[in-house]
């Protein structure tokens, strides 16, 4: 069971960060605002629920982003690049707390009641007599699903392989007739679409709210970094590697004088740390892992490049 | 055409004039959460501060004829942010603050207050807290210039407890809290407290997850439910209750839940059917708590501010505390209003509340009540629209959740 809910859990850091690692692998922008974006597609998603339904609103919402994304690309990111690296990541930084005040100013600072589907809401199987709910499931399709269609869509097709020469040799792909700047836009378009469709299935899933931008937004970094700056296969694993340790240190109930105990060192009875259990430690194992990844391979698990 | 318009507007400017000064007003800052995870907590309360003061006090004839009235400050929920905040008020001339949540943010408001008022003596500031429940803040850290109006961790558990002793279904408890100084002393007093009136119940678990930071509860009630636990407590609230309770529903545990925030704030509207008969919460008031002018009051609230559900009858019994202490006193100078508050009794909707003197803690009824099916008799209204409401298993005299203190305070 820990290992179903550490699963799904990891699935949705995939999604969310697949996005991010795509943009930085083509385009070398670290996008801070990244969560933000999940955070819209949140937000649409819920809107366009109250009118239409959930179903159109999961095809829409993220197209929704993406094109948000492309125009953030176009008018604005596109200019500062102009001025090197500090200024797009200035740009990304200052972008996530406009989004949060739009959202604030649009939708007011408290969850919005975004609801489940009815058709999804219910049991999927019982295992060892704990539910396993439908909705967790189609969360799961829709990452794997995505996925595989972004695999396919970067290694078997005609834009995927034009993407990747850009990435490498822009001024060569522009000489042979393509125009690098639109397919940049459409990378950053495609990213944050990514972010969208994360934040219209984990929106319901978990709360709708300003909030929810900030509270993934440190996580999904530590997914890229751990899986590897630019590598997608990278952050599938780190993402489920993450959500695996998360749930299953959640699950553990021994404490750190027993970790201790083992390799033989007592801690002091009675002291604070003595006491902390690793479900305490469970939210901050990730950014242990992280150091400790920067420290030992800082490239990541499957990061291609050393930057 | 422009003549007229430099005309209206003068007029305008003078019926302002004459409004402000015919009615100065007395102000006070509500400095809690208005942005990040708990804006919704905060948005809530200052609605129903706002609105209390309208109905209760400024329809009613005000404060010796001035307006009550209170202004939001955000303090992000933060200790830190919580003290500029409340520099930003006293240099906007407020003399008054309120504050709820977090009762972090409430020791770092008992501190800043202390401090200031030992170095201004002629600027005093008074704290009323509506609803950080630290057992401390009347307790060892009391303050001359501190009252509390919620019940405290202590009280609430006690109640809790002394109910839980009569059920003997309840075998195995686990408690599970947010990692800060509430989720501490809600477990703290819970195992303490079940120890001495149920030896025969066994605690099979106790797990403290990082505030406002978890989004999958999933693998707690996985550890929940392999811990064969039929009742779990906590004093989680906001979306960490909401999530909780969500967590559970979609993993069909059946064990109940005592919960100290479970009756308002989104939490129902996230339990929906899954808390029948499994939720249960202890507070001062629920909608279906028979009452003269509550109930009205909850009507129209609700109807005013979709979206938002009346929730807090004890900020209705500040907000009628403070005023009448102020017409006592026939002052609005914050030491003399503290007086005033002393040892009130105040015949409230659900009885008396007391303002016991000794460490400016309020005694008042409580109610234990379960999250049932709206049946418009003893369930007459639901909450937030869910079709489910709170039906009370037991109200709690004011006596019996009465607790010595371990305050000694320091007067001015």
């Amino acid at each position: 069971m820990s290992l179903l809910n550490g699963i799904t859990y990891g699935l949705l850091l995939f999604m969310l960060s697949s996005g991010l690692t795509l943009i930085f692998s083509m385009m070398g922008i670290l996008n801070f605002a990244h969560a933000s974006f999940y955070m819209l597609g949140a937000y649409f998603a819920y809107q366009i629920s109250t009118w239409i339904g959930f179903w159109p609103g999961l095809l829409v919402a993220p197209l929704m982003v993406g094109v948000v994304g492309a125009a953030v690309e176009r008018y604005g990111l596109r200019r500062a690049h102009r001025f090197g690296h500090v200024a797009e990541l200035l740009f990304t930084f200052g972008l996530a707390f406009l989004v949060e005040e739009i959202v604030h100013l649009i939708w007011g600072k408290v969850a919005v009641d975004y609801r489940i589907p009815v058709e999804l809401d219910g049991t999927l199987f019982t295992l060892f007599d704990t539910s396993f709910p439908i909705y967790k499931g189609f969360m799961m399709l829709i990452s794997v699903g995505m996925l595989v269609a972004l695999y396919m869509l970067l290694t078997r097709t005609r834009i995927g392989l034009i993407i990747q020469a850009a990435l490498t040799k822009p001024d060569m792909v522009e000489a042979l007739g393509h125009n690098v700047p639109r397919i940049f836009m459409l990378v950053f378009g495609g990213g944050t679409a990514l972010a969208g469709l994360a934040g219209v299935i984990g929106g319901n899933a978990f709360v709708t709210e300003p909030g929810m931008a900030a509270a993934v937004g440190s996580i999904v970094f530590v997914v890229v970094v751990v899986g590897g700056l630019g590598s997608l296969g990278g952050a599938f694993v780190a993402s489920l590697l993450i959500g695996c340790i998360q749930t299953f240190s959640i699950a553990l109930t021994i404490s750190i004088t027993d970790v201790f105990a083992v390799i033989g060192v007592t801690l002091p009875e009675g002291s604070q740390v003595a006491r902390l259990t690793i479900t305490q430690l469970a939210p901050v194992l990730p950014y242990l892992l992280m150091v400790g990844i920067l420290i030992f391979r800082p490239r990541g698990l499957m990061g291609a490049r050393e930057s | 055409m422009k003549n007229k318009f430099v005309q209206r507007l003068a007029l305008a400017a003078s019926t302002l004039l004459i409004g402000g000064s015919a009615f100065a007003q007395v102000k006070i800052a509500y400095i809690d959460p208005l942005s990040g995870p708990f804006a919704n907590v905060g948005d809530a309360g200052l609605k129903g501060f706002k609105e209390a003061a309208e109905i209760l006090v400024n329809q009613k004839g005000g404060i010796m004829g001035q307006k009550l009235e209170f202004v939001g400050f955000d303090n992000k929920g933060s200790p830190q942010e919580t003290q500029l905040q409340l520099k930003a008020a006293i240099d906007q001339g407020f003399r008054f603050v309120t504050l709820g949540n977090g009762s972090g943010a409430a020791h770092s408001l008992i501190d800043a207050v202390n401090k200031w008022n030992a170095r201004n003596p002629d600027k005093t500031v008074l704290f009323f807290n509506y609803a950080a429940v630290d057992p401390t803040l009347t307790g060892e850290k009391c303050s001359f210039w501190h009252f509390r109006f919620d019940a405290n961790t202590e009280m609430k558990m006690e109640a809790i407890t002394n109910f839980m002793e009569t059920d003997k279904k309840i075998k195995k408890v686990f408690i599970i809290g947010q990692d800060y100084a509430h989720g501490h002393q809600v477990a703290k007093a819970a195992k303490e407290m079940l120890a001495k009136k149920r030896k025969d119940i066994k605690i099979v678990g106790e797990d403290l997850h990082p505030i406002g930071r978890v989004k999958d509860f999933a693998p707690y009630i996985a550890k929940i439910k392999a811990s064969g636990a039929d009742t779990v407590i906590t004093g989680n609230w906001g979306n960490d209750l909401s999530l909780l309770v969500k967590a559970a529903k979609d993993a069909g545990l059946t064990a109940r839940f005592f919960t100290y925030y479970a009756g308002g704030l989104g939490t129902p509207q996230a339990m929906g059917a899954s808390g029948e008969n499994k939720v249960i919460q202890l507070t001062e008031w629920h909608m279906n708590v028979p009452t003269k002018n509550t109930e009205k009051f909850a009507l129209d609230f609700n109807k005013k501010y979709p979206g938002v559900w009346f929730y807090y009858l004890r900020v209705n019994n500040m907000v009628q505390m403070v005023a009448q202490a102020m017409n006592t006193a026939k002052s609005t100078d914050p030491k003399a209003v503290a007086l005033a508050l002393e040892d009130m009794r105040m015949p409230v909707d659900t009885g008396e509340v007391w303002m016991r003197k000794s460490d400016h803690q309020a005694m008042q009824p409580l109610y234990i009540s379960i999250f049932a099916k709206k049946d418009g008799k003893t369930v007459k209204h639901d909450s937030e629209g869910t079709g489910y409401g709170w039906k009370t298993l037991a109200s709690v005299s004011q006596r019996d959740s009465q607790l010595p203190t371990a305050c000694i305070m320091e007067r001015p």
